[in-house]
């Protein structure tokens, strides 16, 4: 226990939480638009552009993460020269973004296609009968339905990016919890079981609530036909 | 909106519409009277090796109400389904008030949108309100405000006797108050023409007439009706016209009278005498 208060007053713990989170919440907005695009591509009338939805979906929902945030640093960044931004911590915590959302809205668009597939064929039958265009029915009746039957899968989804968060540590993101936890242990290496502990923990308090606000949502809201 | 709100309705109730087009007399003003409003020439359609429909030639007039009957796998709700394209065809031609059915894109919204159809399932938007299900196609497709829509959506529910219910959730609803909000659905987009498909099979018995009241209201009212129903008491009371189908072919048009007490065709006669029997 005193190794656990001394490391507490020593490092910057629930800084480096923070950092997951924040890269949490800019790749879950990001994935989440971008995870829209891909699924109205994906059940659009126009096969050219479903095939690059399923395309983008398989490519990267096939290739390891720490892959992509390797490539966003030695590859976007390092040959490319692409950078967001001249301070260098910005810099490398928005390609770890970026890798994040390239990687997460792949699962948002399988999660949300799961969505569609509870909502019936009758639904988009009535709609494209009342003379709905494939736009406003995907928009007022399908992906409002879909919603609600992915708030499972999405909230998983959601869970598995925070703890993908730590893979920022491949984009050179020192600030984050995963980094902080290697340097942690190489200066303490008595307190291994501690730190193990720590950070551990630290996951499980940030996401069984999480958990549990998604069931209770996904209760709420499901369409009740 | 012509059709409904004209005073002709109820005299046209039994003219046979089989040669005469029914509302010719009625609508005499207008120049294009005697022009089918719906027309299907030589229509195919294949599901995979299945010839589902074969050479089918129909002609509805305005404010007719045809009715199809049919053993179940006739091809009678694909026909249906044709007509708003909500199933493509594979070779043939469908015209609606003379014009052909377009393929895709905007003409093919924008003739939807005078189409109505009531489905078997009703297909009310689930996450939507009584109400909200009347205006959204008035609003989105016709750029309706909503204090008007909601206005021209609180008469119709009244017509079909559920405006008690405007704000609820369909799935609170009866099967039968459903189907009759979905009637309601159609009618806000005042259709040229309404396709019933299989509107009361999936109805409880004690719910059967309270749809059937609505439909046989809309006859009345001169609304050109195409309706797929196993009901012989609505064809009886509502229909100028019944067209028998069995293995993707017309087998037998003519007056109601006619089929029921007369069927040429031995398949009709084998399926009349199965259903009447009952």
């Amino acid at each position: 226990m005193d190794d656990v208060i001394r490391l507490f007053s020593q490092y910057n713990i629930v800084g480096a939480f923070v950092v997951n989170v924040e890269l949490t919440l800019w790749s879950a907005l990001f994935s989440m638009i971008l995870g829209v695009i891909l699924v109205i591509l994906r059940i659009s009338p126009v096969p050219s552009l479903r095939i690059f939805s399923s395309g983008y979906v398989e490519l990267f929902k096939n290739i390891p993460l720490t892959i992509i945030m390797v490539f966003m640093v030695l590859g976007v960044f390092g040959q490319l020269k692409f950078q967001f931004s001249s301070n260098f911590n910005m810099n490398f915590f928005w390609l770890a973004v970026t890798g994040l959302t390239l990687y997460t809205s792949a699962f948002v668009c399988e999660s949300l296609r799961s969505g569609i597939n509870t909502v019936p064929i009758g639904q988009s039958e009535a709609a494209r009968s009342l003379g709905f265009s494939f736009g406003q029915s995907a928009l007022l009746i399908i992906l409002p339905q879909a919603f609600r039957g992915a708030v499972a899968p999405l909230g998983n989804t959601f869970i598995a990016l925070l703890k993908n968060s730590t893979v920022a540590a491949a984009a050179s993101v020192a600030t984050e919890t995963s980094s902080l936890m290697s340097t942690m242990i190489e200066f303490n290496a008595n307190a291994i079981v501690s730190i193990f502990l720590i950070f551990a923990f630290g996951y499980v308090i940030l996401i069984i609530p999480f958990g549990l606000l998604t069931t209770w949502l996904s209760n709420r809201l499901a369409v009740r036909r | 909106m012509t059709s409904l709100d004209s005073p002709m309705a109820g005299t046209l109730a039994k003219t046979n519409g089989a040669d005469i087009p029914a509302a010719a007399t009625n609508e005499g003003s207008t120049a294009d009277a005697g022009r089918p409003l719906v027309e299907l020439r030589h229509v195919n359609k294949y599901f995979g090796d299945l010839h589902v429909l074969k050479d089918i030639n129909l002609s509805v007039s305005k404010g007719e109400v045809l009715v199809i009957i049919g053993p179940s796998g006739s091809g009678k709700s694909t026909l249906c389904r044709t007509i708003n394209r909500l199933e493509s065809i594979d070779s043939g031609e469908i015209l609606i008030d003379g014009q052909p059915l377009p393929q895709e894109g905007r003409q093919l919204t924008k003739l939807r949108a005078e189409v109505g159809m009531v489905f078997q399932s009703f297909n009310l938007f689930s996450h939507k309100t009584i109400l909200d299900n009347v205006t959204l196609a008035p609003r989105k497709v016709r750029g309706m405000s909503k204090s008007k829509a909601e206005q021209e959506g609180m008469e119709l529910l009244a017509r079909v006797g559920v405006d008690s219910q405007a704000g609820k959730l369909p799935v609170q609803l009866s099967g039968g108050q459903q189907q009759r909000v979905a009637i309601a659905r159609s009618l806000a987009m005042h259709p040229k023409v309404m396709l019933f498909d299989e509107p009361t099979s999936a109805l409880d018995p004690e719910m059967i007439n309270e749809v059937l009241d609505v439909m046989v209201n809309l006859a009345k009212e001169g609304m050109t009706m195409i309706v797929v129903t196993h009901e012989m008491g609505f064809a009886r009371q509502a229909a100028n016209r019944v067209v028998f189908m069995a293995d993707g072919q017309i087998l037998e048009e003519g007056t109601p009278e006619e089929f029921f007490e007369n069927p040429k065709s031995e398949r009709a006669k084998d399926f009349l005498g199965k259903i009447l029997t009952h």
